[in-house]
């Protein structure tokens, strides 16, 4: 299906020329929403594919900022390097939870995620000392560069969230159309037959999940370079209801679904700050109608009644 | 005699008090199609979920091709030739025909899936609805379906959980026609409760009641064996 492909290729074009057109306030916004949306479509892998309901994505998104802040910081290690050690620490920590959370399914699958998730946030503050504790640390200005490359001023900032971004929609794009995809769907739809056709359940969900989790520490590492600012609240509840939000309100399943999620959610919290202190019931608001009237999120409405191709 | 394929031995399964599989000795030979019956209750679903590895086995063993397969999961049996076809339609119901075909297919790896997997669903019929969403295929439909994507795993051993259920006269015969064809390949063992279909297809049947195994033979012995008709077919004259 090369339209859905040309589709998603425009996207990426479109968020290229917003470079040189967005004023200077929405493109900062728009270079954070990329590393969000990257870190809502790890959500989008395992809970709108695979079907696993995770309340402890905060978690992998902390260990990939951790990773790359603390490697930056306390080891020296180049950006680039540590960049890729956040994506590496995302995964590993979302495979090291699934060994033990995959054992569990629907609500327990959640309960244990979160918990999880919970005890990563008290050890980053049990540990102050080392992490900072709640009030996080600031990375130097002059480690946040991979050569030339200055990621703490805003055009490079931008164009590289764009990279980042790209890459994971187009693999995001290619992972559902390979067979480990749709064994992924499969287990989401069917589990039970999908065993009885020869596919481990755990293999497959853990496979997700690691996957999952590398997008969600690529997204954290990422974050922790461009914004220069590694916190314990990253590692807090909120961050792993908001790639939830984000995949709900977009369309879980589809590719495109976490960024229109984290764009619409984003500017519906920036828009409503104007007039009201109390953004979290505009959200709420939103999310209801959402559930109410487009159960499947805006790309999955859209899918259902027009673009049957959608991806 | 062909050579046996599919083995057990005393294999026991009790649920509580229920002996609903009680030391059960069977054996599968090479290309036929064995029919399982018996009275409802007499054990055939659960025997055949020891052997497909749904459920574990309390005691005794299985071989496949010699290979003890006792211990392994399900999904390892599947892989290792056994393939089941759920009593109650179990397919995908919100992807395409074609993706639930798929999903068998690509486990063999093949080069080109597209055409495979429209091979597959030619083979019973369903090609023309390949797009369609397998939800909104009518009954028959997704029967075929279910038996399309066991056939697709290329089994050495297919499992039939009554597959014949609900399914129109007419399609009964396109279904006889496409089990008829499996052998030598792909060894039949099928559980039927219309004994026409049963008469018609079985080299042998193994008559299970209560847990045990009543008696195995060819459709003109099992007929002729007062016990089985004690116990399920009924006497000739109550038949006729």
């Amino acid at each position: 299906m090369n339209r859905a492909f040309a589709l998603h290729l425009g996207v990426i074009v479109a968020l290229l020329a917003a470079n040189w057109l967005l004023p200077a306030y929405h493109h900062t916004n728009l270079a954070r929403i990329m590393v969000m949306a990257v870190f809502a479509m790890g959500y989008n892998i395992a809970f709108g594919y695979t079907g696993l309901l995770s309340l402890g994505h905060a978690l992998f998104f902390a260990a990939g900022m951790y990773a790359t802040g603390m490697g930056i910081s306390l080891l020296a290690i180049p950006t680039g390097p540590a960049l890729l050690l956040g994506l590496l620490a995302g995964g590993a920590m979302a495979a090291a939870v699934g060994v033990l959370a995959l054992r569990t399914g629907g609500v327990s699958f959640m309960i244990v995620t979160l918990m999880f998730a919970q005890a990563g946030y008290l050890t980053i503050l049990y540990f102050g000392p080392v992490t900072g504790g709640d009030e996080g640390f600031v990375i130097d200005r002059a480690a946040r560069a991979i050569g030339p490359i200055d990621l703490s001023a805003d055009m490079p900032r931008y164009l590289s969230a764009l990279t980042l971004f790209s890459a994971a929609l187009l693999g995001h794009l290619a992972l559902t159309r390979t067979a480990f995809g749709r064994s992924m769907i499969a287990m989401r739809e069917n589990e039970e037959r999908s065993r009885m056709l020869g596919y481990n359940p755990f293999t497959v969900k853990l496979t997700a999940l690691a996957l999952s989790g590398a997008y969600a520490g690529a997204a954290g590492a990422a974050f922790a370079v461009m914004f220069g600012y590694v916190g314990g609240s990253f590692a807090g509840v909120q961050y792993s209801i908001l790639p939830l939000l984000y995949v709900l309100l977009g369309g879980a399943g589809t590719v495109l679904g976490p960024f229109v999620g984290a764009l619409v959610m984003f500017y519906l919290i920036d828009l409503s700050s104007l007039i009201t202190t109390a953004t979290l019931f505009v959200t709420g608001a939103a999310l209801l109608l959402i559930v109410i009237f487009a159960p499947k999120g805006l790309l999955g409405t859209v899918r259902d009644r027009w673009l049957t191709w959608l991806p | 005699m062909a050579a046996v394929i599919l083995t057990a031995r005393g294999l026991t399964r009790h649920f509580g008090g229920l002996r609903a599989v009680d030391g059960v000795d069977f054996d599968l030979s090479q290309g036929e199609i064995h029919a399982l019956i018996g009275p409802n209750g007499a054990g055939k679903t659960t025997f055949v979920s020891l052997l497909s590895g749904r459920m574990p086995a309390q005691s005794g063993t299985i071989a496949l091709g010699g290979r003890d397969i006792t211990r392994l999961s399900a999904h390892a049996r599947v892989r290792a030739g056994i393939a089941y076809t759920f009593q109650i339609t179990s397919i995908y119901p919100r992807l395409t025909a074609f993706d639930n075909v798929a999903l068998a297919v690509q486990r063999q790896s093949p080069p080109d899936l597209h055409s495979a997997t429209m091979a597959a669903l030619s083979r019973t019929g369903l090609a023309e609805r390949a797009q369609q969403i397998a939800g909104t295929l009518s009954y028959g439909h997704q029967r075929l379906l279910e038996i399309a994507m066991g056939l697709a795993l290329s089994p050495r051993v297919l499992i039939l959980d009554e597959p014949t259920q609900g399914l129109a006269a007419s399609e009964i015969e396109g279904f006889k026609a496409l089990i008829r064809a499996l052998p030598p390949m792909t060894t039949v063992l099928l559980i039927e409760h219309n004994m026409e279909v049963v008469m018609d297809l079985a080299d042998r049947i193994t008559v299970l009641n209560f847990g045990r195994r009543l008696a195995t033979g060819t459709p003109a012995e099992i007929r002729a064996n007062p016990a089985v008709q004690a116990a399920y077919l009924g006497t000739p004259d109550a038949a006729a």
